[in-house]
């Protein structure tokens, strides 16, 4: 192939699992790929085998080391998962930030209050909880973003803040695969496409 | 004071107060009648084999017969924790462990009090040896059950937090030790009320018994105090034991949760619909 595609970040092989199909594909640093599908077709179940957070066979590759030669927690820390519906632990919500100076920075580009990390999770809005769990994951500097539906409750501006703030990441070199049910999003953020159907992950048309 | 027997007509006339109960249960036709016949038909039954037991394994005080005993008990309890559980593990891992981890503290905790503690010749004897394994036993199951339980119920909830942290990087140890603590101490309380309560609430059957069979009262108290503190050490080791492993079982070398390995939850008996 005489392909002018740059080098891969993330290289995926063959990796599958029960509802998912052997799949192969490549995402290059600085670029952002759109993952499109039905519901049920598989999304979520991709964007976990890839972080390792089910049992699945294949191999994948960052920067051309294999997943299977790093300890789990080393290669999620740089191949940093976002659920559609992310998870908290403690109470507070600056519990969760191992570094909440890092985290303050990114507060205000995502319009979101100075005092936020002081308050309980439980009072915060669906918004306010996704765009925090986004920063908790920026806030590791992961390589590569797997990102599911990550502004699906966000209203026009804070979405608009998220794309920028991801945008910035893309061109420091970063890769994204991202699931998105928004056509335009799509054509804004994203470069090219994959879709997934009944667990098959084919290349899109750009 | 000594033992004062008990002959057959005592046992007779106490008896009839089980009569009373059951003619109580057909005048007022609670349609109980039966089954507290039965009941009482079994625990004179079982008793009576249980003293049969007793009497032919003290008389020959067989380390290898006594160790047996002491196997059965620990099998029955291991079957108890796993009935107990409302999502046990998948295969018979949950049997394994919790029968594992009971050999594991009550045996220790048993061995510790026969030999450094009450120390009767031989070590072995089964007059000391079953009686003290049956209390460990009876509070390490309570502990176990409860704290393995509650493990795999939090796990359950708490899915999103747990991989929230594996997803950030955390090892399967950083992420599941804030559900693990909330087992351990679920699995602890009982024990830790039983032993503020004791005295107050209720003078413990141990002590009774021992007082009625001629013990005087701070005897019967030293004693009392020595198996709290057994069933406490037990109860603790074997929490923690069975705890730490089902969260092993629960998670794998990739730090993932696995949640796969858990049976569907029962539905609890009393659940309405």
């Amino acid at each position: 192939m005489t392909d002018a595609r740059p080098p891969a970040l993330l290289a995926v092989r063959a990796l599958h699992r029960s509802g998912l199909e052997p799949a192969s594909f490549e995402i290059a640093a600085g670029e952002t790929v759109a993952l499109l599908g039905p519901s049920g077709a598989g999304k979520t179940l991709l964007l976990r085998a890839i972080a390792d957070l089910d049992p699945n066979l294949g191999e994948v590759f960052l920067a051309g080391d294999s997943r299977a030669a790093m300890a789990a927690p080393e290669w999620r820390r740089r191949v940093g998962y976002l659920p559609s519906e992310p998870g908290w632990w403690a109470e507070r919500a600056g519990a969760h930030f191992a570094d909440p100076g890092a985290a303050r920075a990114l507060l205000a580009p995502l319009w979101l209050p100075a005092d936020i990390l002081d308050k309980p999770v439980a009072r915060l809005s669906t918004g306010e909880r996704q765009r925090l769990a986004l920063i908790r994951l920026l806030v590791n500097a992961p390589r590569v973003l797997l990102l599911d539906e990550p502004t699906a409750s966000l209203d026009a501006r804070a979405t608009a803040a998220a794309e920028a703030l991801l945008d910035d990441r893309r061109k420091a070199g970063a890769a994204l695969l991202i699931v998105s049910h928004d056509e335009a999003q799509i054509r804004r953020v994203a470069g090219r496409r994959l879709l997934i159907d009944s667990g098959r992950v084919t290349e899109g048309a750009p | 004071m000594t033992l004062i027997p008990l002959d057959l007509v005592d046992l007779a006339l106490a008896a009839t107060l089980i009569l009373l109960n059951a003619a109580l249960s057909i005048w007022l036709r609670l349609g109980l009648a039966r089954q507290i016949l039965i009941a009482a038909l079994r625990m004179g039954i079982q008793l009576w084999l249980l003293g049969l037991v007793l009497a032919y394994l003290f008389e020959l005080t067989s380390p290898a017969l006594t160790g047996a005993a002491a196997l059965v008990m620990i099998g029955f309890a291991g079957f108890e924790v796993f009935s107990r559980q409302s999502r046990p593990i998948r295969g018979l891992w949950t049997y394994g462990l919790g029968t594992g981890t009971m050999l594991l503290a009550g045996g220790l905790v048993t061995v510790f009090a026969l030999t450094a503690l009450v120390a009767p010749a031989p070590w072995y004897d089964p007059r000391f040896a079953l009686p003290l394994l049956g209390m460990v036993l009876g509070n390490t199951m309570t502990g176990i059950a409860l704290g393995l339980d509650s493990l795999s119920g939090l796990a359950v909830r708490e899915r999103a937090a747990i991989e929230a942290r594996l997803c950030l990087g955390a090892t399967r140890a950083a992420a599941l030790r804030p559900v693990l603590r909330d087992a351990a101490r679920t699995g602890m309380i009982p024990i830790v009320n039983s032993m503020a309560a004791t005295g107050l609430v209720a003078i413990p059957g141990m002590m009774t018994g021992q007082i009625l069979a001629g013990a005087a009262p701070m005897e019967a108290i030293k004693y009392q105090l020595l198996i709290m503190c057994l069933i406490a050490g037990g109860t603790s080791l074997g929490v923690f034991l069975s705890v730490v492993g089902m969260a092993a079982f629960l998670s794998d070398s990739r730090h993932r949760l696995r949640l796969d390995r858990l049976r569907p939850a029962k539905p609890a008996p009393d659940a309405p619909g």
